[in-house]
């Protein structure tokens, strides 16, 4: 058996190792001229080493900062021992798409924000670890997790997305038929119109999907919820409950003078060409897609920085990424800032877009922008922008992608009655059910809280079907009384 | 895969498939339209819904090929099936009974037209429907315009049938009748609903128009076929395809509609160029 030998020597004091094992990246210069993966994951040796370093908490803060409550000291003991089978499997009791996860996580907002070793020292890439785990199950053909004896019951998920893909997968296992509608033609959701190949490889995405067909989940594509069939009409096909996971995929606009002028467009309309069109291997497939010279994008979460990663892929020559907030306040993930920052985006901090200019063409040229400073905190708990008068600045650009966030797409809401929503669009559902005010229809993830992560999406898809295999069992009725 | 019942030929370039897609079949109403990717690398284009038949289960769109997608499309015989295929999309025409109703088509707008004319009618309209092509061979279903409208009024660009002219110089002349029509409804290319809005402008009649901007998905993500109406950004894929045409802004959708253009030339003349141009 391969290291862990001191294991279970009580009162021996462990040894400590302050700094986390690096994990291999491509060389920037090499990985901005095409759409291969960039980090490169940990060999079983790395994984072993970084397991080490986790002194196996009792009461692990790790945990409780997962929103699907990985057995995270488990997992991490069983790859410090070389049981990397066993290391997956732990992880799947909880969470279905470990090599997903282990991608586009922000763990530093998460389990490793509670990480022990992180108050003095690098907290255990525990990232970096499930990441291991769900490619050494991809790579092996392993068998798809057991699933309970059929109950007859049937369940419709709208939207294969993170969250569709966990409910639909939870209630697999307690032995319900679960049938996922998707609107677009591959399964994924965001996971695959939205998250740029080199950040999380396609081939990952379907080879977790297949995990769950094999558990027995059926996936129809191309079915529009609320165009091709409604809710009700999935109640009278015999769906005795419906699971509404359709995310948060319609593009905010920061309604500017001037925004319909070609050159500016949305970071989803960008990335879904990119990503679930293939627009990057044009003309060998048939979706084109423009980037100028000078790309601005607007925004500083995970879309913005793939928005600006993308586009230098694309061959844009200066790609700038326009914050109204400092490096600090930005939501991106750690690990993307890095990236792009060594890839050569550049930042303007402290600067929200005021007007776009159309050059002769009638083509976007300019932008100009104002100077922003930070204020008092706002309903976000962060310091709210204060524009500078007079601070007024131009940048020379050819395009310019919004990425300042997206809101739930309308079209279930409008075809479904006694389903109440928020001003903002978003599904009213109970976080602690999924219920909402709609007799059998459940909702969670981005529908309902706006787009936030992959991981609460899943969070939310799970608690839903903990209810709905409740409910289905005649044990809870969310709308009862 | 999507099966083709039934091909028609009308021209060189203008055909009509049936599609089985039933799902789709059961829930498409007048001036909706449908997504569609022909193979694996295929684009997602939108195309109206010219027809559809829940019993059969299936759709029937009719398109000219312009580009690459729109020529494979037209290369595929009965029997063959197509990729993917998604809807009914958008809003259905608005129909109620508003009286007396001209129904614009150019191009193969008539196709579109033509369900629009017939909702229209069943709703107790007087339809009067108004059909224009560039030349005789481009016109198709006479005989089913002849059954949908009360009056059907033909113009080609080059007057090798019925009338030389365009669908403007009739609407013109209905607009002025002494019962004028009380809503006009235009589906065609940009610059002719464009031009039937400058008209009914001038005659202060309600015209609704239908676009068929760039798209991407056509179900509200991507934010590439937004028009401005009326002063504010509009998703023709979910808020249309149809809108005020008097409120439309119609000089910046016509530059949208330009930017792959340069793509889509080259896109086609790969294809032609790979199949010998007998494709």
């Amino acid at each position: 058996m391969l290291g862990g030998g001191d294991d279970g020597r009580a009162g021996k004091k462990k040894k400590i190792i302050p700094r986390r094992v690096p994990m291999a990246c491509r060389d920037p210069q090499e990985r901005i001229r095409d759409f291969a993966e960039v980090a490169l994951g940990y060999t079983p040796e790395e994984a072993m080493a970084e397991a080490r370093r986790c002194i196996q908490c009792k009461e692990a803060g790790c945990r409780q900062g997962c929103p699907v409550d990985v057995d995270i000291p488990a997992f991490i003991g069983l790859i410090r021992d070389g049981r990397f089978e066993e290391a997956a499997a732990r992880v799947q009791e909880q969470n279905l798409l470990p090599a997903v996860c282990g991608r586009v996580c922000p763990q530093e907002n998460q389990c490793e924000k509670f990480c022990t070793m992180g108050k003095k020292h690098d907290p255990v890439a525990i990232g970096r670890l499930e990441r291991f785990v769900g490619d050494f199950e991809l790579a092996r053909d392993r068998e798809a997790p057991l699933v309970a004896p059929p109950t007859g019951k049937r369940v419709a998920v709208v939207g294969s997305g993170p969250g569709g893909l966990t409910c639909a997968a939870d209630l697999a296992r307690r032995g319900h038929t679960a049938t996922i509608f998707e609107s677009l033609h591959k399964p994924g959701g965001v996971l695959t119109y939205g998250i740029p190949e080199f950040r999380l490889p396609k081939r990952v995405v379907q080879a977790e999907i297949d995990v769950l067909r094999r558990m027995g989940v059926r996936i129809e594509c191309n079915v529009v919820v609320g165009r091709t069939v409604t809710i009700d009409e999935l109640f009278d096909e015999g769906f005795e409950a419906v699971y509404i996971g359709t995310g948060a995929g319609s593009p905010l606009f920061p309604d500017l003078p001037g925004e319909n002028m070609p050159g500016i467009k949305s970071a989803s309309g960008f990335l879904t060409r990119v990503n679930l069109m293939h627009a990057y291997q044009f003309p060998e497939y048939d979706t084109p897609v423009l980037i100028g010279r000078r790309v601005v994008v607007l925004g500083g979460g995970n879309v913005a920085m793939d928005a600006a990663r993308t586009a230098l892929r694309l061959g844009a020559e200066d790609v700038r990424i326009v914050y109204r907030r400092t490096e600090a306040q930005m939501p991106a993930r750690l690990e993307e800032r890095h990236h792009a920052a060594e890839e050569g985006v550049r930042f303007q901090f402290l600067s929200v877009p005021v007007r776009y200019e159309a050059g002769e063409t009638g083509w976007l040229s300019r932008l100009e922008c104002l100077c922003c400073e930070l204020g008092e905190p706002d309903a976000s708990g962060r310091r709210r922008p204060e524009t500078v008068a007079g601070s007024e600045f131009m940048l020379d650009v050819d395009t310019v992608v919004i990425a300042i966030g997206q809101r739930p797409n309308p079209l279930i809401q409008a075809t479904t009655a006694g389903l109440d929503t928020s001003r903002k669009g978003t599904i009213v559902a109970d976080p602690a059910t999924g219920a909402t005010t709609r007799r059998g229809v459940f909702a969670g993830g981005d529908v309902v809280t706006g787009a936030a992560t992959v991981i609460l999406a899943m969070g939310a898809g799970r608690t839903a079907a903990r209810t709905i295999d409740a409910y289905l069992r005649g044990e809870t009725d969310p709308w009862s009384g | 895969m999507y099966r083709i019942l039934r091909k028609e030929v009308f021209s060189a370039s203008v055909k009509l498939l049936e599609i089985e897609a039933p799902r789709v079949a059961r829930k498409a109403r007048a001036g909706q339209f449908v997504m569609l990717r022909v193979y694996e690398k295929g684009e997602r284009i939108p195309l109206t819904v010219a027809d559809c038949d829940p019993e059969r289960g299936s759709v029937t769109v009719v398109f000219m090929e312009v580009g690459k997608t729109t020529r494979m499309l037209g290369s595929l015989e009965e029997g063959a099936g197509i990729l993917d295929f998604v809807g009914p999309l958008g809003n259905p025409t608005e129909i109620e009974k508003f009286g007396r109703v001209a129904c614009v088509g150019g191009g193969v707008g008539v196709a579109c037209i033509y369900p629009i004319c017939r909702a229209l009618k069943q709703a107790g309209n007087e339809v009067v429907a108004v059909v224009g092509a560039r030349t005789r061979e481009l016109l198709f279903w006479e005989d089913r315009l002849r059954e949908a409208a009360d009056e059907l009024l033909i113009t080609t660009d080059d007057g090798s049938y019925v009338r030389k002219g365009f669908v403007t110089d009739v609407l013109r002349e209905v607009a002025g009748r002494e019962y004028p029509p009380d809503r006009v409804v235009a589906v065609g290319p940009l610059p002719m609903m464009r031009a039937v809005c400058g008209v009914t402008r001038e005659f202060g009649l309600k015209t609704i128009v239908s676009l068929n901007p760039i798209m991407v998905d056509g179900i509200g993500m991507c934010g590439a076929c937004r028009v401005t109406v009326g002063g504010e950004t509009r998703f023709v894929c979910v808020e249309g395809p149809e809108f005020d045409g008097h409120q439309v802004d119609f000089a910046e959708l016509a530059q949208r509609l330009q930017r792959y253009r340069a793509q889509e030339q080259e896109a086609l003349a790969r294809y032609e160029a790979e199949c010998g141009g007998r494709c």
